[in-house]
């Protein structure tokens, strides 16, 4: 039930195929050229076709993404469109009025593009190098636990829980994110853990 | 969920309840369209309003939000009322025959045990006689007066079709015609499955409600059977995941719990978790539990946990509290108490009720770290941005980083469906400017830290140091590694537990299953549920063939489900004790006379023969819960609790307030309307549009266009009554906050007579904010309160109480 041919397969021969055999042999190779000046290559038989899953609620529908250029071959790649994926078994192709807008999330005006900081009482985000940005967190991350974990409570019993730094994480990060987030919070005794699923 | 999307197309009735799958889930909706077309099936739709899922519907009733116990304990009174029970089923899969303390018992709203200025109950009567052997005393004749069915006929007595229509407002006449369709799958051919979702869970009983519906799926006989089953419908494409692997206060991975500080050392700890079966050859399968749990401290510490310091036991924080939950810690940092707050992905200006609350607090951090692939009302919060974000800036001191994210089309990875499918995805496209990746940026703030703790010293630094952190490139660890450590790998031979000479797994190999977990130090596994999911043969989740033998919507080599791969949860009680299906049309699994075997992985071991071993082992009776004993804070049995806001006292209690054992912090209990309020009249509830996916798509031009601006839905009715046009401008106000927006009137929510008064719903959708594409507007938060369930502290955005008048403009800031 799997569809054998894929659809970029199923577009290059269609468009690069069909007007040079059927017409050509004909003996049309006039026609053929005139044909071939005028209709448009369709734009998805150049991409590179991703299979991914809808980010939005949990039926999780299947999707498939056409990009310019390939990220596994190393190459910038930019998504040109998104649509749902037949092969899937709980969608079979269908998206929602969300999944259908898919892209222009992905690129919409609000994503962010760069790390920025606010310094306290100012009314402006400023740019920041990744490097700073993470060298601050790290600062006040060890300076607040050294200053305030707790080692053990009045019973002298170890507790070594750190309260006055607190973390949420999220609700569309995959599993492997949430593990390395999860062995990263719980090494460091946080205990003000939470995600999505509270709310 | 315990069954999966596709495997709806089975089922002969569906119930929407606490949920509208049509709007929210739409995809996924169509396995009911296809159930209405192919099978015949019927939609009951039981909400405030008459949503999409309604307008569709074979029939619809109305109901007041807050009231849904006592319309479903009013159901199984009708079921036990009409004999509408698969007795078969109850009999032998729930624990109805089993024998409870004499000194349990009900009376005015509360449980024996409560005590009033702890808001909490003394639990020891909420349990079963046990007999001198350590086995629970039973009546198989159900005779006994103390026997669960019967005190659970008693319990629900109140719970006639006239109090139903009191409390809920649902007409008695459409009540038991309800009662009469859901009274027909309690044959062993017929099917019922319930598909909720926030609907349910976002009360201070919200948990309640999710068990009186699953009571009655028992009581039908529809839990384990395809078509059937108890469906959670998720918001988040990977709330699941997030809540499997414990990104929570008190969780360890695969619903593993933190320590408290009373565990003081580890065989404290481990004493009250393996637990000994209570009915005669049961397995019971938390008897592994110190399998899971030192493969996790391996996989965490590895060689720093050894048997000798108890696996680093003392590496896990303990906990002093419950959980320092979301609210929990909002509480604390409102009172200065909380100094460094980091949000991955989560919006909770927007998320979190009480949004003044929320501001106020946040307004309170030393540093907020945000990371998101967007610029969220999180980030911006000390912006002003009017009367949708009224601050003073140069006031508020907290020092924000807004760190850039990649989103899923730049990611690779899995996601856990509702369906408990862990399906992989890849990259299509390059990350937008300076974009990273999630694991990249907890790499790089885990690599630093650590740096300091060596180079500083500083307190407590073993757990950092110590952590296992073997990754290709330490500074950006790959998902194919991260999804390795999940499922775990053998770190030394790991034999055979019942032929010793016999190797499961040489050190170095995946490990094949959580049957080959030890407890021994000789496995690692992060999350002992995902086990199986990447194993020797590769990438289980990344499987993609839809063949589906059998037509079964199992879909068994599409992806990978937790656990085992096993696709209907407790499939074992789909046949008869004799190991029947029963409903040969539907069948899961078998029994051979030999092992188990059919479409699905059986739920129970193969060889396991039926009549000799339950079929719910992860429960040390080997049968289903109708009476929970004291493993939930407020009953063993659902019982009615109002709304902390409510427009009527309770009708058991009228002192009782809300859930008597919420949790209510001081200052929020403050800011309750009183109950029947005249100032606040009106009940409350949120929801979603179709348009919309949370507080996202307000980024999306598309969407933003498609639904562009914040709206309030009312009754004509309640429109005619404060001259309120229909578009016209209105604010809405409530104890905690105020609101304007456009007023929607419409006909899909009416006026209720509750209790003999009028009671009027108005409907509040939460997709606005102050960032984005779409127009600027507000969230239910800005006037919901912050209470939460009593067992797990999701915030009651579902009912709460306001006001509302026309209003000519909104106001200028």
């Amino acid at each position: 039930m799997n569809i054998d041919l894929s659809r970029r397969g199923f577009f290059k021969l269609a468009g690069a195929g069909v007007a040079a055999t059927s017409l050509g042999a004909m003996g049309f190779g006039e026609a053929e050229a005139a044909e071939q000046a005028h209709v448009r290559a369709f734009k998805l038989a150049t991409t590179t076709e991703t299979r991914n899953t809808c980010p939005y609620c949990s039926v999780a529908c299947g999707i498939i993404m056409y990009s310019k250029g390939d990220v596994k071959a190393g190459e910038t790649a930019e998504l040109i469109h998104i649509e749902g994926d037949a092969d899937h078994p709980t969608n079979r192709g269908t998206l929602c009025p969300k999944g259908a807008a898919l892209k222009d999330f992905v690129k919409a005006p609000t994503r962010l593009t760069k790390p920025r900081y606010r310094a306290a009482g100012a009314s402006e985000l400023q740019d920041i190098t990744w490097d700073e940005a993470l060298d601050k967190i790290a600062r006040a991350m060890k300076d607040d636990r050294d200053a305030n974990f707790i080692q053990t409570n009045e019973a002298g019993v170890p507790v070594n829980r750190w309260t006055t730094t607190g973390f949420l994480a999220a609700s569309a990060t995959t599993n492997e994110t949430a593990w390395l987030t999860y062995k990263t919070v719980r090494s460091m005794g946080i205990v003000g853990f939470d995600n999505q699923a509270r709310v | 969920m315990t069954n999966s999307w596709t495997d709806i197309k089975n089922t002969d009735l569906v119930v929407v309840m606490g949920g509208n799958a049509a709007e929210a889930h739409p995809c996924g909706f169509k396995w009911v369209t296809e159930a209405k077309a192919h099978r015949g099936a019927k939609l009951i739709v039981v909400d405030p309003r008459y949503t999409r899922t309604a307008s569709v519907s074979d029939y619809y009733a109305p109901i007041r939000p807050g009231s849904d116990i006592v319309f479903l304990m009013g159901v199984i009174r009708w079921c036990i009322e009409n004999d509408k029970v698969q007795w078969d089923y109850v009999r032998s899969f729930t624990n109805a025959s089993f024998l409870v303390k004499d000194e349990f018992g009900w009376s005015d709203g509360l449980f024996t045990g409560y005590d009033e200025e702890k808001r909490d109950y003394d639990k020891s009567s909420w349990d079963y006689k046990m007999g001198p052997d350590g086995f629970v005393q039973t009546d198989p004749t159900l005779q006994d007066p103390r026997c669960v069915w019967n005190l659970l006929k008693a319990h629900v007595d109140a719970y006639t079709p006239e109090m139903v229509e009191r409390v809920c407002g649902t007409p008695k006449e459409k009540f038991l015609d309800i009662c009469g369709m859901i009274g027909e799958c309690s044959t062993p051919t017929k099917t019922m499955t319930s598909m909720y979702a926030l609907g349910w869970t976002q009360h201070s009983k919200g948990a309640q409600n999710i068990r009186g519906m699953a009571m009655l799926q028992l009581i039908l006989g529809n839990i384990g059977v395809r078509g059937g089953g108890m469906n959670a419908l998720r918001g988040h494409s990977n709330i699941q995941g997030l809540t499997d692997i414990g990104l929570m206060s008190n969780l360890i991975p695969g619903y593993l719990n933190i320590p408290t500080e009373k565990e003081a050392d580890w065989a404290t700890y481990m004493s009250t978790r393996a637990f000994k079966p209570i009915v005669p050859g049961q397995m019971s399968y938390w008897q592994n539990y110190s399998k899971f749990m030192v493969s996790f401290m391996k996989a965490m510490w590895g060689d720093a946990a050894t048997a000798e310091n108890d696996w680093a036991y003392h590496y896990l924080p303990k906990l002093d509290v419950p959980a320092y939950d979301g609210m929990r810690m909002f509480e604390l940092m409102n009172h200065g108490k909380v100094n460094l707050y980091f949000c991955q992905g989560f919006n909770p200006i927007l998320s979190f009720p009480n949004r003044g609350k929320m501001t106020q607090a946040f307004s309170k951090l030393k540093m907020l770290v945000v990371m998101d692939p967007l610029a969220t009302e999180t980030s911006h919060f000390w912006e002003n941005h009017g009367i949708h974000n009224d601050v003073d800036t140069a006031a508020i001191q907290t020092e924000v980083l807004e760190l850039p994210t990649t989103c899923f089309a730049e990611d690779e990875g899995a996601l856990v469906n509702s369906g408990r499918w862990l399906q992989w995805h890849w990259a299509g496209a390059t990350p937008p400017g300076e974009a990273k990746h999630d694991t990249w940026i907890m790499a790089q703030i885990f690599q630093r830290v650590k740096k300091l703790y060596q180079e500083e010293g500083g307190v407590f630094p073993d757990p950092i140091l110590n952590l296992t952190w073997d990754y290709a490139d330490p500074d950006e660890p790959m998902p194919d590694e991260l999804a390795r450590e999940m499922n775990g790998r053998a770190l030394s031979t790991v034999y055979d537990l019942k032929d010793t000479t016999k190797v499961l797994a040489e050190a170095g190999q995946q490990l094949a299953n959580f049957g080959q977990y030890r407890d021994d130090g000789s496995t690692m596994g992060g999350c002992w549920i995902y086990a199986g999911s990447w194993t020797e043969d590769g990438n289980m989740m990344a499987r993609r063939d839809n063949t589906d033998p059998g037509d079964t919507g199992a879909f068994l080599n599409w992806s990978f489900a937790w656990p085992a791969n096993r696709r209907i949860l407790y499939n074992r009680a789909s046949c008869d004790l004799q190991g029947k299906p029963w409903d040969p049309s539907r069948k899961i699994i078998e029994w051979t006379g030999e092992k188990w075997e059919g479409y699905d992985v059986p739920d129970i071991a193969v060889t396991a023969k039926p009549g000799e071993v339950g079929p719910f082992i992860m429960n040390p009776e080997g049968v289903s819960r109708l009476f929970s004993r004291g493993m939930m804070r407020d009953g063993p049995f659902p019982t009615h609790m109002e709304p902390f806001e409510a427009p009527i006292a309770n009708v058991f209690n009228p002192k009782m307030r809300g859930n008597p054992v919420a949790r209510v912090f001081e200052s929020d209990a403050n800011q309750f309307a009183a109950i029947g309020d005249p100032e606040f009249p009106l009940v409350a509830t949120s929801y979603r549009l179709t348009e919309h996916f949370h507080y996202w798509t307000k980024h999306n031009p598309v969407n933003a266009v498609l639904q562009p601006e914040f709206f309030v839905e009312i009754s004509e009715e309640l429109a005619a009554e404060r001259g309120i046009e229909r578009g016209g401008r209105v604010r809405v106000w409530s104890k905690r906050g105020e609101v304007w927006a456009k007023a929607l009137v419409t006909k899909r929510i009416r006026p209720m007579q509750i209790d003999g008064k009028t009671v009027h719903v108005i409907g509040i959708p939460l997709h606005w904010g102050f960032m984005g594409a779409a127009r600027k507007g507000f969230g239910p938060n800005s006037l919901s309160s912050q209470v939460g369930d009593a067992n797990v502290e999701t915030p009651e955005f579902k009912a709460f109480m306001v006001n509302i008048e026309p209003s000519a403009e909104e106001p200028v800031a």
